[in-house]
């Protein structure tokens, strides 16, 4: 008994001097790949002394700038892709449909395009020479009445729905309205909308309204490379949890909000998390895409990444390390955070 | 399937917006890139995306790309080995840092490596002495791409390693195979699955890498230019049709590998069963 345990052990342990061999190898390979280049970012930024960091970080206008830039960019890229994951998430874990598995590749159909060619594709729509282009050089503010109204229904329309209560018979005012009334309304406010804003001529009429070269470019290319995060973590997360809850809270009455806020959200309250992180994580270091539609006008267009570039083109390395440094200690939290909630998220919710 | 009345709410809601962000934010800006492209006659095409500087862009490209994943198909199965057979002190601190290269700013990673390497570097000022130049070369293309490359494959590899059964290996131990022989046809066949598929995610990421690769590359036309490095100095010379074009082969390559890359997780899963 006790031999034939000793030999099925045996069986998957590997010689002494293999293991030695392995992992110093290993050892090795992380600590000169990964580790190294960690550490080497803090000594460069450091090479002369905290007060020199400093003076570089935040003396510097142009690279304060760029900080405050990705701070805008960020956040506004950040909140626009988890509406959508969440929204993604919902529709793909939670209901069967014709096209599904199309959509959930379409998800992730940004991680198969180079970030400078996601980039081009913007250029591509609102340069100067893109398809929108001279139309937004002429009278771009034309569309701020259309934008803007449409915004609004949709934020009151998804309202409407999260707080229609799921029972027929606790239906009143409002929601005891047919769709149609409910719909036509909706649309009525857009038409009225756009039309109220038109004639009190809010937006200047014949203005250019610049996307590229420009923090709107920025906003849609950074919000393009990283669309699939949050949605990728959700909805395994999401689907691990199952429906059974929500369907309790559905049937004893709860609105869509009520069921979302109290029976939802704390399920996959850290596959969220999660995703946010990721998401924002790859969005401060969003590279490839943002060089594209940038223009470079230092102080102005110029990201965080970018300025790193930048500094390192006029060989003003210890600038440009101070800013990468920053960049590193968002990368770490990441990790951090990440280990942290391994033990949280579902098995097999997360990559 | 439709006609079953749908008991949770906000289906039409999260479907509509789903669809439309994607079109918006996503479909449109594809569609237009290829509209852009079918507005080229075949042979301005061909004129654009198949120069002698384009076509030794692609090769470089794909070159180094190759190169990458294949060393990361090493370098990630030793890792997965290690990390899920051994124990050894700062194991979970190894683990935690795989994940760095999908963390970090690829910017960030760029600017190290070329530091690293240069004359001066911390590790150049021992390599560049004995002959071999990392910054600048194409062997530094190599070495970010196997950097930005190496977690796909040891986190594609370490689950399935985990979840082997331990009897085959002791099945295979008691029929009398040696060490090698087990793992060479009891281990390999079912982690290769695993194994392809990790190289296709590292291969699929190095060909579109741009962030990383613009720092160390020295972008020398013929010799260190990568193709998306050429899409860029094509838009700086506001020739978006020829960029356009470059473009396109590169989506079209990529739009496989990404087709490609869900069939072998489907066979995989089909293998596992």
């Amino acid at each position: 008994m006790s031999a034939e345990r000793v030999r099925a052990s045996g069986a998957r342990q590997d010689p002494a001097w293999l293991r030695r061999t392995l992992i110093a190898a290993t050892l090795l390979v992380v600590g000169v790949l990964i580790v190294l280049p960690v550490v080497s970012v803090f000594v460069e930024a450091f090479r002369n002394g905290a007060g020199a960091y400093w003076q570089h970080l935040f003396a510097d206008p142009d690279t304060r700038d760029a900080i405050l830039l990705t701070l805008t960019v960020v956040p506004i890229a950040l909140a626009l892709n988890v509406v959508f994951g969440v929204a993604a998430a919902w529709a793909i874990a939670r209901f069967r449909f014709r096209g599904r598995t199309l959509l959930t590749a379409l998800i992730d159909l940004p991680f198969a395009v180079s970030p400078v060619v996601a980039g081009l594709m913007f250029v591509l729509l609102f340069g100067l020479q893109g398809y929108f282009g001279g139309f937004l050089q002429r009278d771009g503010y034309a569309v701020m009445p259309y934008l803007t109204s449409a915004l609004v229904v949709v934020v009151l329309g998804a309202s409407y729905a999260f707080l229609r209560p799921s029972s027929p018979k606790l239906r009143r005012g409002l929601w005891a309205w047919p769709r149609t009334t409910v719909l036509g309304g909706g649309v009525i406010l857009f038409a009225g909308s756009v039309l109220a804003q038109r004639a009190l001529g809010i937006w200047p009429s014949g203005a250019t309204l610049k996307i590229i070269f420009a923090t709107p470019g920025l906003v849609l290319a950074t919000a393009f490379v990283t669309a699939p995060f949050v949605a990728r973590e959700l909805i395994p997360v999401m689907e691990a949890v199952g429906p059974d809850e929500e369907l309790a809270a559905v049937s004893l009455g709860a609105s869509g909000l009520q069921m979302f806020w109290h029976v939802t959200l704390p399920n996959v309250k850290w596959g969220l998390v999660y995703g946010v992180i990721l998401c924002g994580a790859r969005a401060m270091g969003e590279f490839g895409a943002v060089y594209v539609v940038s223009g470079h006008i230092a102080g102005q267009t110029d990201t965080m990444p970018l300025r790193i570039e930048k500094l390192f083109q006029e060989y003003d390395a210890p600038g440009a390390f101070a800013v990468a440094s920053l960049l590193t200690l968002v990368a770490i939290a990441t990790l951090l955070v990440k280990s942290r909630l391994a033990r949280e998220l579902p098995q097999g919710g997360h990559r | 399937m439709g006609a079953r009345r749908r008991v949770l709410p906000g289906f039409g809601l999260s479907l509509g917006y789903t669809v439309f962000y994607l079109g918006m934010l996503v479909l449109l800006p594809i569609l237009a890139c290829f509209a852009k492209a079918s507005t080229l006659s075949f042979h301005e095409m061909a004129d654009a995306a198949w120069t002698d500087r384009a076509r030794a862009a692609y090769l470089l490209t794909f070159g180094t790309s190759l190169i990458a994943a294949l060393v990361n198909v090493v370098l990630g199965l030793m890792i997965a080995w290690v990390l899920v057979r051994y124990r050894f002190p700062g194991k979970r601190f190894v683990d935690a840092m795989i994940d760095l290269p999908l963390a970090l700013p690829t910017s960030v990673g760029g600017l190290v490596y070329a530091s690293l390497y240069v004359k001066n570097g911390w590790l150049g000022r021992y390599l560049v002495p004995a002959g071999i130049n990392v910054a600048y070369t194409r062997l530094g293309i190599v070495l970010v791409l196997v950097f930005v490359g190496l977690p796909f494959v040891v986190r594609t590899v370490q689950p399935v390693l985990e979840d082997v059964d331990p009897e085959v290996e002791e099945a295979a131990a008691s029929l009398g195979a040696t060490r090698l022989q087990a793992f060479r046809t009891v281990l390999l066949p079912a982690l290769l699955p695993a194994l392809i598929t990790g190289f296709a995610l590292a291969f699929a990421r190095s060909i579109g890498e741009y962030g990383s690769v613009v720092f160390i590359s020295g972008n020398m036309p013929y010799k260190t230019e990568i193709a998306p490095i050429l899409v860029v100095a094509r838009l700086e010379e506001f020739a978006y049709a020829e960029a356009t074009a470059i473009a396109v082969v590169l989506l079209v390559a990529s739009f496989a590998l990404l087709v490609a890359i869900n069939l072998l997780e489907r066979w995989s899963r089909r293998h596992e069963r």
